[in-house]
Formats: C-alpha cells, sequence, structure tokens
C-alpha cells in the first residue's frame, strides 16, 4: 500500500465521522466520503497534498452530501408527494465550518455502528472496511472474490438496516458496550482470518486484508489501550501472521508448524506479539483473545518444533474452554494432550466431540483423528481417516495436504 | 452452488402456467440474492441439444453431442450464491420450483486457501 493511500485510509473514518456527526445521515455521509476519497485519489498525485487533508477531504464530502441530501430529498418528495417538507436548503442549512474536530475521535462510535447487530456478519465486515478501513467497494469485492455488483449490494443493504434499526451516531449506552465491543473485535478477526487463511497461492488481494485488520485494531488500541482483550487480539494477529512467511511452499501448499522453517518467522512482530500479551495477561481482566495469544507466544517463541511447552500450551486451552464453548477449542486441546502425554489421552477427548453436531462431519475433527492415529501407531486407521478428511474439507491445499498424509502411509 | 436438473419429460409435462410461474420464481430469487449481496453468478443452460463433450485422449480431441452423464436428467442451469451454511443454500434450493419437478443439488465450491493444519 503506498504512503499516499495509507494517508487516505487513516482519514476516512475521522471524515466520515465528522459529517455524520455534523448532518446526521450515515448512508448519505458514507457515499459522501467514497466519493471525496476517489476524488483525493484523482487530483492529489498530479496537484499535490493540500496543507490540511482532513480540511479538504471534509469540505468536498461536505459538498457532496448536500447534493446527496438536495437529490434525496426532491426523489422523496416526488415520491411521496408532501409538500409540506422541509426545504432543501433548510434541510441541509449551512452550519459552522467543521474542519475543526474538537480533538474528538469518533472512530469507535463509527466502528460500533458498522457491527450493529442488526447486519449479518458479511455485511459487518463489507460495512467495517469501507467505513472505518477506507477501502473501495472494488477492493473490498475482490479480497473476497466476489463481483463488485454484489458487494456494493450487500454495503447499501447494511447501510439501509442501519438507518431502519434508527441507529444515532452515538456510543452505545454503557450496559450495552461491552457486548457491542465484543462484535467490533470479532469482526476486525474475522476479516484477519479471511486473509490469512486466503494468504497461500497466488491470492495477494487477500493477504492485504491481513495488514488491513491489524492497522484498524491498533487504530482501537490507540482509543483504548487499557482494554485487555484489543491488547489480546492485536498480539494474536502480530503472532500468528509471524508465521505467515513460512506456512506456505512455492506451490502455494500448506506447511504445517512443525515442519515450517522458524528462520523465516517475522521476528519484529513476534517481539511485539509477546510483549503485548505478557502485559495484558499481567493487568487486566482475561479474555479469549488473551489466552489464544498467550498459545500462539508459546509456539512463535520455541526455536525448534521439538522444544514447544506442550504442558503449558494444555494449561492454557484449559483456561481457553472455560471462557468459551467453542468445539473447536477441544479439539486442538486434544492434540496439545496427545503431544503432552500421548496419542491415547488425546483421542480419549476426541470421543465427546463426535456426539457433537457442530463438529461431527468436519473434516478438521477427522484430521486430527488420523494424526492422533499415525501418532499411536495405527497407521491403517490413520490413512482412512485422513483419507476422509482429505474429502470432507472444501480447501483445495487442504486437500492436497490430506492426501499426500494418507499416500505417505501407503494402501 | 445450486445446481437445477432436469429432464425433457418433466420440462414438456409443465403446462404454460407452471412455466411461467418457474420463470417467475427465479427471478424473485434472483433480485432477492441480490438485493442480499449473497448472489455472485447464476444462469440457466441452454437445451442439452446443444451440448458438446470434448475429450482428449492420447492427444488427440474428440467431440460428441450430447451430455457426457448418459441419463435421462441433465444440468439446466445453476446459482451460485455466498451462504454462511449449508442449510441457508439448502432454504434457497428449495425455493426453486425445479425442486418440486424434479431436484435441485447443493454443493460446496473448493476454496484456494486454508489452515496451516
Amino acid at each position: 500500500m503506498s504512503d499516499f493511500e495509507l494517508l487516505l485510509r487513516e482519514q476516512a473514518p475521522q471524515v466520515l465521522s465528522a459529517l455524520v456527526r455534523h448532518y446526521g445521515h450515515f448512508d448519505l455521509a458514507e457515499e459522501a466520503v467514497q466519493e471525496a476519497l476517489l476524488a483525493a485519489a484523482q487530483q492529489w498525485p498530479g496537484e499535490g497534498v493540500p496543507d490540511n487533508p482532513k480540511g479538504w477531504l471534509i469540505r468536498v464530502g461536505s459538498r457532496r452530501l448536500m447534493d446527496l441530501l438536495r437529490s434525496d430529498t426532491a426523489r422523496r418528495r416526488r415520491e411521496e408527494n408532501a409538500a409540506n417538507l422541509a426545504a432543501p436548503e433548510e434541510f441541509v442549512a449551512q452550519g459552522p465550518e467543521i474542519d475543526d474536530l474538537g480533538g474528538r475521535d469518533d472512530t469507535l462510535t463509527l466502528l460500533f455502528l458498522c457491527c450493529h447487530p442488526a447486519l449479518s456478519a458479511a455485511s459487518q465486515i463489507a460495512l467495517t472496511l469501507r467505513a472505518v478501513g477506507g477501502l473501495t467497494t472494488a477492493q473490498i469485492a475482490a479480497a473476497f472474490l466476489v463481483p463488485e455488483t454484489t458487494m456494493a449490494q450487500r454495503i447499501s443493504r447494511a447501510k439501509r438496516s442501519i438507518k431502519q434499526a434508527g441507529s444515532t451516531f452515538e456510543l452505545p449506552p454503557e450496559a450495552e458496550r461491552d457486548a457491542r465491543m465484543g462484535a467490533v473485535l470479532h469482526v476486525l478477526y474475522l476479516i484477519f482470518n479471511e486473509g490469512y487463511t486466503a494468504s497461500s497461492g497466488t491470492d495477494l488481494h487477500s493477504a492485504e486484508l491481513t495488514t488491513e485488520a491489524i492497522r484498524l485494531v491498533r487504530g482501537v488500541r490507540r482509543l483504548l489501550p487499557d482494554d485487555g482483550e484489543v491488547a489480546g487480539l492485536l498480539a494474536l494477529m502480530l503472532l500468528t501472521d509471524a508465521r505467515r512467511p513460512a506456512r506456505t511452499d512455492a506451490d502455494g501448499g500448506l506447511i504445517p508448524l512443525a515442519d515450517q522453517d522458524r528462520s523465516l518467522w517475522n521476528k519484529a512482530a513476534i517481539v511485539e506479539g509477546e510483549a503485548l500479551v505478557t502485559d495484558a495477561l499481567s493487568r487486566s481482566q482475561l479474555g479469549p483473545y488473551q489466552v489464544q495469544a498467550a498459545i500462539a507466544a508459546v509456539h512463535d517463541t520455541a526455536e525448534r518444533a521439538e522444544d514447544t511447552d506442550w504442558p503449558q500450551i494444555v494449561a492454557l486451552y484449559q483456561v481457553l474452554e472455560q471462557l468459551s464453548d467453542n468445539p473447536m477449542v477441544t479439539l486442538n486441546h486434544a492434540v496439545a494432550v496427545a503431544m503432552a502425554s500421548g496419542p491415547k489421552e488425546g483421542l480419549a477427548l476426541l470421543e465427546p466431540l463426535e456426539a457433537d453436531g457442530r463438529l461431527a462431519d468436519h473434516h478438521r475433527l477427522e484430521a486430527v483423528r488420523a494424526h492422533l492415529l499415525e501418532m499411536s501407531g495405527d497407521l491403517v486407521g490413520a490413512r482412512e481417516s485422513y483419507l476422509l478428511a482429505a474429502r470432507r474439507t472444501t480447501s483445495v491445499p487442504e486437500r492436497a495436504y490430506l492426501t499426500a498424509k494418507a499416500d505417505r502411509l501407503g494402501s | 452452488m445450486l445446481l437445477i436438473y432436469s429432464n425433457a419429460e418433466s420440462w414438456a409435462g409443465l403446462s404454460a402456467e407452471q412455466r411461467e410461474g418457474l420463470g417467475r420464481s427465479h427471478q424473485e430469487l434472483t433480485r432477492e440474492l441480490t438485493e442480499h449481496g449473497l448472489l455472485v453468478s447464476a444462469a440457466g443452460l441452454a437445451d442439452p441439444i446443444t451440448t458438446r463433450t470434448v475429450s482428449v485422449r492420447d492427444d488427440g480431441l474428440t467431440t460428441t453431442d450430447g451430455p457426457y452423464a448418459e441419463a435421462k436428467e441433465h444440468l439446466a442451469g445453476f446459482y451460485l450464491v455466498e451462504c454462511e451454511t449449508i442449510d441457508e443454500a439448502i432454504g434457497y434450493a428449495a425455493r426453486m420450483p425445479d425442486a418440486q419437478y424434479l431436484a435441485v443439488e447443493v454443493r460446496p465450491v473448493m476454496e484456494m486457501s486454508g489452515l496451516e493444519m
């Protein structure tokens, strides 16, 4: 991403917040900001960046918003034939200059709005990337491999839903804030995962999403420096992303953690992530992102795979299981137990998962079973499980990996 | 991917009214999926009489007329939709009249991504 593009993306949420706080109309303001960003992208490279880029964007955005409000009012008047609607001039009366933001940063309010519970996860992600991340619809569509028209529909529908929910531009009430904050962090985590899991192969578009998710969660951390889960999520992203250079081979095939060339891992990201999570654990209320980050830190700080402190990872998974009811956590716990105490103990932990509808037919359960059977010496059973897991996955690199494991065990 | 199956008999057996209803249902479904931002692509396929099946053996290319699978049933059209769960996709498949006349098949699409196992 160029410095220039980064500058625009950093301004986007602040410009949008200023317009929404001043005029309301989140849906139209969002459109106006996108157009101001596009205008900047066209004009600034030739004419140079103005002295006050934020002020420039707010001025252009305001003008565009007024045009949109006028046409919206006119359209509605035609549609409803309501003679008593306020005149457009009154409706969008020139307010005081809003270049001065009074030092307030409403990015958090904006995030809460984009992660509104009335929206589906897919819509929350799309709207957050556009309104807070400043990405264009085309960029978001490319990252999610859907046509631009599909993404445009998703975004405008999300804006309509927010309008219908009657949301105003203010922080949710105290009582709701924790739950809503959970949704915000979850959306940022989903954005990261979308980029991380898709960063194999030739898909360069999606790798950018991990960078964007890290940038956004850094922004949230600047606003909430004492929130342990925000720090935990940032640490988790850094510690996971640090392994990216080593997790795929030249052909885009997946390399399991144990086989990765650890000299390729991003040392700076590991140091930063570890420091963040250590600090958060020592002085904040414990939460799942911090624990997941701590697990990632144990992996990342082992010089060799065989140096991994599995008993500590087992202990952390036990904590994590208490914090969240998620069968995927139990599955990872079983792997850690097998590494610490042997495959039989690990396999025993898988039994209750077979009755869990959320995971019973999931390829990950079968892949883990295959791995633990192989460890226990049951090569015939392992091969069968690898092949079943390979048939169940919808991921091309995972299927290749699982099939290769089965092949290696002979027929 | 929602795959719509048909056969010549069942298509011929439909009344004009049923055919009209079929077209209308698909229009409505397409509009709804588009509005929800879920539709990636959709198309009806031309009659199997127009199909060519291509195979390359020992560097030699042969084409034969008609579909590859020698069955009465043929693929008549498809939708590619983004759904959170298979059940959501099944819900959309069930709304196609084709599911009453013959069948609609729901299959996940492979992705080029994955986790470090």
